[in-house]
């Protein structure tokens, strides 16, 4: 069994124009920066892009939206990013809002088998649309479909070499999920060691999920809003 | 006199109960955690997937992997947890959350909030603040009473596209806090100064008084 890959081209291997890649992180936390700087650089295009933000201009998905690299936008909130609003505006670029938590629970009920669910979010709202709506312990619910990817890009503090990963503080958020999801899940860790390293205990995500990994390098961890008590 | 937005965060802090789980959304709700009562635990929840919000850090505790869902940098308290966002919001749509205090463009009498988007102008998405009113046991709503043109906030309906229906049980304003009752918006409290005819005034949906209406304690 090898999942190690060299780098972030390597891994991206297979990912062609026009497919459906879901990547980890909530605004620019834990997001992996490898793997977008490497499509990017590929110019792959025709992307839907499911992610719970969109970047900002001149970091993370920003990078792809500025390329004219991503056909849809799947997100719960896409503020701060100018380019993203421009392209919106003009049309050259879908969007779908889906309240964040029936998105992190689409991608984890995509990754479970469950194909569809019911929740409360959105009823009696826009987002209802014309889905199924059922009440369920006197109270109305919308029927939400689970959500898969093509690929899913996640981002880790720590991995084995059997895909095994670790999340650092907040920047777990929707990697975890995404990892489950992917039909392709590519793991980019800052430090990856030999499967038998980590502690069993500590494993936010199993390696089963993991198809490829890679420990990535020049991480940049840009902050969105610095606030300080100082 | 009508309250600042610090005013009605400290009128709200006066509904947190010791051992209460707690979200606050961004703007007045933020100013919440300032004025939590001395020697009572509250435990603060972000969205993104952490429970015990700690105060923001000192300029060398700064950790880029460690934000609240304004994505602003934070610290964590003892005994916080770090879980993922489907996590996060399992516990926020089963109900374990105590408390949920958002912002508001427009409530109505019958509990619809409006908060996230405007028509004709930009929309960013409604991050979390969907599953939060259709979950929440207990939704509190804050907002200016009126808009800077003097428009009621308090509607017989939403003129807005709604964020929830049917979902919030009390609003505090600058001028007084209501709660949501199937008569419509029932007058509980009046802020310092201001009279029951000024609110009366500022409220167009259906407002019900009964008896005296005491002031805040602030």
């Amino acid at each position: 069994m090898n999942k190690v890959v060299k780098d972030a081209f390597e891994a991206i291997q297979g990912l062609k124009d026009g497919m459906t890649v879901m990547f980890g992180g909530f605004g620019l936390c834990g997001i992996p920066e490898n793997c977008i700087n490497a499509l990017v650089e590929m110019g792959i295009k025709d992307l839907t892009c499911i992610s719970n933000n969109a970047g900002v201009d001149d970091f993370g998905l920003g990078l792809l939206l500025r390329k004219h690299q991503m056909k849809k936008m799947i997100a719960s909130y896409v503020g701060e990013n100018k380019e993203f609003e421009r392209q919106l505006l003009s049309g050259e670029l879908e969007v779908e809002l889906i309240p964040q938590g029936t998105l992190a629970e689409r991608i984890r009920a995509g990754g479970a088998g469950i194909p569809a669910f019911y929740v409360p979010a959105g009823f009696g709202t826009e987002v209802q649309g014309n889905k199924e709506v059922r009440e369920y312990n006197g109270k109305m619910h919308v029927l939400e479909a689970g959500m898969t990817a093509d690929f899913a890009i996640v981002k880790a503090k720590v991995g084995d070499t059997r895909g095994n990963l670790i999340y650092n503080y907040t920047a777990n958020n929707f990697n975890g999920p995404m990892a489950t999801a992917g039909k392709i899940t590519i793991a980019e860790v800052e430090e990856l060691v030999p499967y038998g390293e980590l502690n069993p205990n500590h494993i936010h995500t199993p390696g089963v999920y993991v198809k490829r990994i890679f420990q990535g390098k020049n991480y940049e961890k840009r902050i969105e809003f610095v606030t300080t008590r100082d | 006199m009508a309250l600042d937005k610090t005013g009605i965060a400290k009128r709200i802090a006066q509904e947190l109960r010791d051992g209460y789980y707690v979200n606050l959304g961004i703007g007045i709700p933020t100013l919440v955690a300032n004025y939590i009562p001395e020697g009572m635990e509250v435990t603060l929840q972000s969205e993104n997937g952490l429970l015990g919000i700690g105060p923001f850090p000192k300029k060398d505790e700064v950790n880029a992997d460690l934000i609240n869902a304004g994505k602003q940098t934070v610290t964590y308290m003892p005994g916080a947890a770090f879980f993922d966002s489907a996590a996060s919001f399992a516990m926020i749509r089963g109900g374990h959350i105590d408390l949920t205090v958002l912002g508001a463009f427009e409530v109505s009498e019958k509990g619809d909030i409006a908060s996230w988007k405007v028509p004709g102008k930009l929309v960013k998405g409604m991050g979390g603040a969907m599953d939060l009113v259709a979950a929440a046991r207990n939704i509190i709503a804050a907002c200016m009473h009126t808009d800077k043109d003097g428009n009621s906030k308090l509607l017989s309906a939403c003129t807005l596209p709604l964020t929830g229906v049917n979902c919030v049980k009390r609003v505090v304003t600058d001028l007084a806090v209501v709660d949501i009752t199937p008569e419509g918006f029932r007058l509980i409290e009046r802020a310092p100064g201001i009279s029951v005819e000024q609110i009366k005034n500022a409220t167009a949906g259906k407002l019900v008084i009964e008896g005296d209406i005491p002031e805040m304690k602030l």
